[in-house]
């Protein structure tokens, strides 16, 4: 068979259909089994109470009145979990001499920051649990919060953990950096940062805990049960044999259910204790304290290029917020960043460094992107920063420095091995769906005309890296874990096909996608295929979904699983056919004996001969069953190019998004309308970051932002509609797929800051923090109008010559001049 | 405790319900339609409407007493048989990913073509601005929305 006419028939088979999912069905009609759903014949609710200061030291804490409340069960303190609550884990010490303060579930003699569980009752019901809260007697002895990481490194700075509020210090210098920078002509230097973000899934955190005759059984709207499995063993000692976790239904996460939580933790001690199961379910404002944080960064960043625009060096200096404690991946956050602030682009030399701070707050963690959007926004605003500089359109500069499609695969100075790309075809397509031209000579026309709505046009050609990952890779990289995927196939006597995956979903579409591509392998109906996941008693190996690692891990080790069964049923085949295996041609579905096509049987004749097991060939198992682990070779990397397109009013400082144009090349494609969906959410997280959300905690260290009605989640009014389209080129993998899960998280955040930049750079302004809300759009304006960038004279004949000639001379109106705003 | 009275889905129920009972709570815990998710506690996210003698309500302002003599609509009661025309269109035009917000999106979007059946988009996202969504970015919501009008929502 050619490649030609292989890639044929897979165009003829499921792949790349656009499949309406299965796990529709039970979502739509309300028959979805969330944790919180979950009810068990005695079972009780825990409550816990929360330490409302962000500093602090436990004097003491009395829990006998919320004992004897009616209907309470149990009120406990950390005192009495201290002996066997161990320490919620941190899997990535990044640094060989990074600090990992101790973490103890429920805090027993000092709290550090606002909503640290301090005590917990439980109770026959929720209510009853809530109340009795109030009848715990606690008393703290207030101590200063650190809030600000970049104070909090000064010797001054009081200290959130004895061994100061320094993590760690990480540096990755490549190549020679001296040198790049040496005699440069250009250098650009900003600072950018990166708020601090609330993962806000739709679904807040539940947990259920049973206990019968010792073996454990834990529900948890977890996107890592298998990895929750082996971490509770290790914490409580529990064996790992006598505990089951299950992921049911679990709504959304966006890495906010990559964790090991206090919660988890203490339900487990807490039905140990009573021999009873329980349930704790989170509320929204519970949640936004305690539910761990994204991004949280500072970046200092040097840029050196050449005066025709090539770049030379980038410089990257880091502060990262870790918050109180380090959870499971919080100090790799940043690190995985590293690795991608050169991004597409050729360098000579590059350098970074990371320092993480202890802070009074939540711990920062996993948050769509992880470390990739906060690079992806530093290099594609430096290139906007730079572009200005030599007075060259953003995209000529971007294409004078990426790599070109013919240079795959490409080695970037950050020591990563990009497989595949093709820069040229995402953004020529982009291009046009955009219009590019035709709005940069609308953009011209309104800063000739002064329009008090400027138009700006951000780009964002990025590139990630996911799928993760080599766990050779990773472990060099002192991560605790493995990056291997499992799958196993069932071949049931009825022809029907069960489905076993590693990966564990929470919204993405695994149950329809996964039977696409088993469906392609075995050549069995799309709808007798059931995808079974999320119960380590079902599915016993996995490393679970994040990093966008299902399709470009858990997919392989699907086909690597079905490979083994066409083995195997291809050796039950020869006996059934009475030929030799070698003899025997496949052809998805169906084995026939070479040069005599009409004999054959199917793959489900296999399967109902194989239950039976009258004829199988001496020796050979009665079994065409098959597992398989896939540990890939190297990341993935999807790339795109995404152009946004603003509207600022210069009077209110409103931003209105007018088109954003998404073109993305995730490789071979499943599903298109599954990829597509993931784009939108995407995007529209960044387009969230960008211009709406940021957690906010006050000079004393509570969280302001601790509701749905001060974080502002964007609703339908708030978010434009986006045009997407796909380039493709194949990923190095046996289907050729690429991770789509963050990408559009990653595009869009820079995108879209780099259209408002662009809308308002005539007037001077380089940056506006982010959110770009209309206050701070509206300030930087001002500020550029009359702060430090116009002396009072400048700003006296500016008017002056407004008055002669109609318009400033930065050509655009401002507030003052029309009097609209004071 | 007061003594209610409220049909859930076209079923009476008689119950006797603390007054600072929630109707989300009445509905999931006493009624067990638990179809109908919590997502807040300051009725910002929307995922918990129910319709109220036939108006959308975000079932977690509203007490269970205050539902006394009403008819409660939930996800799990809005199709007769099969699949109600929102429930069609939001499966066919891939409009939700975890699926969490989707049956108070549903209702509020029921409500929506009840009181315009032919919304623009853009009326359509400014109806179903109380309804967060965190996986779709709302685009194939409001596709489906237009899709479930065009169809007629009566159909």
């Amino acid at each position: 068979m050619t490649a030609q006419t292989e890639a044929t028939e897979k165009k003829a088979g499921e792949l790349g259909k656009a499949r309406l999912r299965k796990e529709d069905e039970r979502l739509i009609t309300g028959q979805t089994n969330w944790t919180a759903n979950i009810t068990l014949p005695g079972m009780l609710h825990i409550a816990f109470l929360r330490s409302p200061y962000a500093h602090a030291r436990i004097t003491s804490v009395d829990v006998s009145a919320a004992r004897n409340e009616p209907g309470v069960i149990a009120a406990y303190s950390g005192a009495d979990f201290a002996a066997e609550q161990g320490s919620l884990p941190t899997a990535w010490p990044v640094t060989p001499d990074i600090v990992i303060p101790a973490h103890p579930p429920m805090a027993v003699d000092e709290v550090r920051y606002v909503g640290e569980a301090v005590a917990c009752v439980v109770a026959r019901d929720h209510y009853t649990a809530a109340d009795a809260l109030a009848a715990i007697e606690i008393d703290y002895q207030q101590l200063p919060p650190v809030l600000d990481m970049r104070a909090a490194l000064e010797d001054a700075s009081p200290k959130v953990h004895e061994a100061g509020n320094k993590s760690f210090d990480f540096v990755f210098p490549q190549g020679d950096l001296d040198a790049a920078f040496h005699d440069a002509p250009i250098v650009i230097e900003r600072t950018y940062r990166q708020q601090r973000l609330i993962p806000s899934a739709m679904e807040p955190r539940a947990v259920v805990c049973s206990v019968v005759g010792g073996e454990f059984t834990l529900w948890s709207a977890t996107q890592i049960p298998h990895i929750l499995r082996v971490m509770l063993a290790l914490i409580t000692g529990i064996p790992e044999q006598s505990i089951r976790v299950i992921a049911p239904d679990v709504g959304g996460a966006f890495g906010s259910k990559l964790q090991v939580t206090a919660e988890e933790v203490l339900a487990v001690l807490i039905a140990r204790k009573l021999g009873r199961p329980v349930k704790w379910t989170e509320s929204r404002s519970e949640g936004n304290m305690t539910v761990h944080h994204g991004r949280d960064q500072w970046q200092r960043l040097r840029l050196a290029a050449d005066s025709d625009g090539r770049l030379r060096g980038f410089d990257v200096d880091l502060l990262a917020d870790m918050g109180a404690y380090l959870m499971l991946v919080t100090a790799g956050v940043p690190i995985l960043g590293a690795f991608m602030y050169p991004a597409i682009y050729k360098m000579d030399a590059y350098r970074f460094r990371c320092v993480g701070v202890f802070t009074t707050k939540m711990p920062t963690d996993a948050y769509r992107g992880a470390g990739r959007p906060e690079a992806t926004f530093a290099i594609e605003r430096m290139m906007d920063e730079l572009a200005a500089h030599l007075n060259m359109d953003p995209l000529e500069l971007r294409e004078r420095n990426w790599i070109k499609h013919e240079e795959f695969p490409f080695t970037t100075v950050a020591g990563l091995t990009y497989d595949s790309g093709n820069y040229e075809a995402a953004t020529a397509r982009a291009k046009e769906l955009f219009d590019y031209d035709g709005l940069r000579a609308e953009q011209a026309r309104r800063r000739a005309s002064n329009d008090p709505v400027q138009l700006g046009i951000g780009i964002s050609t990025f590139t990630e890296m996911c799928g993760l990952a080599p766990s050779r890779v990773v472990g060099s990289l002192a991560y605790g874990a493995g990056g291997w995927e499992h799958a196993s196939i069932r071949m049931l006597p009825t022809g029907k096909v069960e489905v076993i995956t590693g990966s564990s979903p929470h919204g993405q579409g695994h149950e329809t996608a996964w039977s696409q591509i088993v469906a392609d392998q075995l050549g069995v109906p799309f709808e007798d295929i059931r995808v079974l996941h999320g119960d380590t008693q079902i599915s016993p190996r996995g490393l679970d979904t994040y990093g966008s690692r299902s399709l470009a891990v858990g997919g392989l080790a699907l086909v690597a699983a079905c490979d083994k069964v066409v083995e195997k049923a291809k050796v039950i085949a020869a006996g059934l056919l009475e030929a030799s295996a070698e003899d025997l041609e496949w052809t998805p579905g169906r084995f026939s004996v070479r040069g005599d096509p009409d004999k054959g049987v199917t793959i489900a004749e296999v399967a109902l001969a194989t239950f039976f097991a009258h004829n199988t060939p001496e020796g050979v198992e009665p079994s065409i069953d098959a597992e398989a682990t896939y540990d890939p070779d190297n990341f993935s990397f999807p790339h795109g190019t995404h152009l946004c397109a603003t509207e600022v009013d210069t009077e209110t400082g409103f931003v209105k998004i007018r088109s954003y144009v998404a073109v993305d090349d995730v490789g071979t494609v499943v599903n298109p309308i599954i990829v597509e969906g993931q784009v939108h959410g995407g995007v529209a997280q960044g387009i969230a970051q960008a211009l709406y959300e940021e957690a906010i905690y006050d000079d004393d260290g509570n969280l302001v932002t601790s509701t749905l009605a001060d974080y502002l989640v964007p609703s339908a009014a708030d978010l434009p509609s986006y045009v997407t389209d796909r380039t493709e080129s194949r990923a190095a993998n046996s289907l050729g797929v690429k991770g789509v899960g963050e990408a559009g998280t990653i595009a869009s955040t820079p995108a879209v800051v780099n259209a408002i930049v662009d809308a308002l750079r005539p007037l001077g302004i380089n940056d506006v923090e982010m959110p770009c809300t209309p206050e701070r759009v509206w300030r930087a304006i001002q500020d550029a109008r009359g702060g430090e960038q116009a002396s009072a004279a400048e700003q006296h004949e500016a008017r002056q010559s407004d008055q002669t000639q109609g318009h400033s001379p930065q050509g655009i109106g401002t507030p003052d001049q029309s009097g609209g705003v004071a | 405790m007061a003594e209610i009275t409220v049909t859930v889905d076209g079923v009476k129920y008689a119950d006797h319900a603390e007054p600072r009972m929630l109707l989300v709570h009445y509905l999931r815990d006493v009624v067990g339609k638990t179809g109908t998710p919590i997502g807040c506690d300051t009725s910002n996210c929307g995922a918990c409407t129910v319709l109220l003698d036939g108006q959308s309500v975000k079932s977690c302002s509203v007490l269970a007493v205050q539902a006394d003599g009403a008819e409660i609509t939930t996800i799990q009661g809005l199709a007769n048989g099969g699949l109600h025309p929102l429930q069609r269109a939001f499966h066919e035009e891939h409009a939700l990913q975890c699926g969490y917000c989707t049956p108070g999106m549903i209702m509020a979007a029921s409500d929506l073509l009840r009181e315009n059946p032919n919304p623009s988009d853009e009326e359509i996202r400014d109806g179903l601005e109380g309804n967060l969504c965190r996986c779709t970015g709302y685009e194939n919501i409001v596709r489906a929305v237009r899709r479930a009008a065009q169809a007629g929502v009566s159909e």
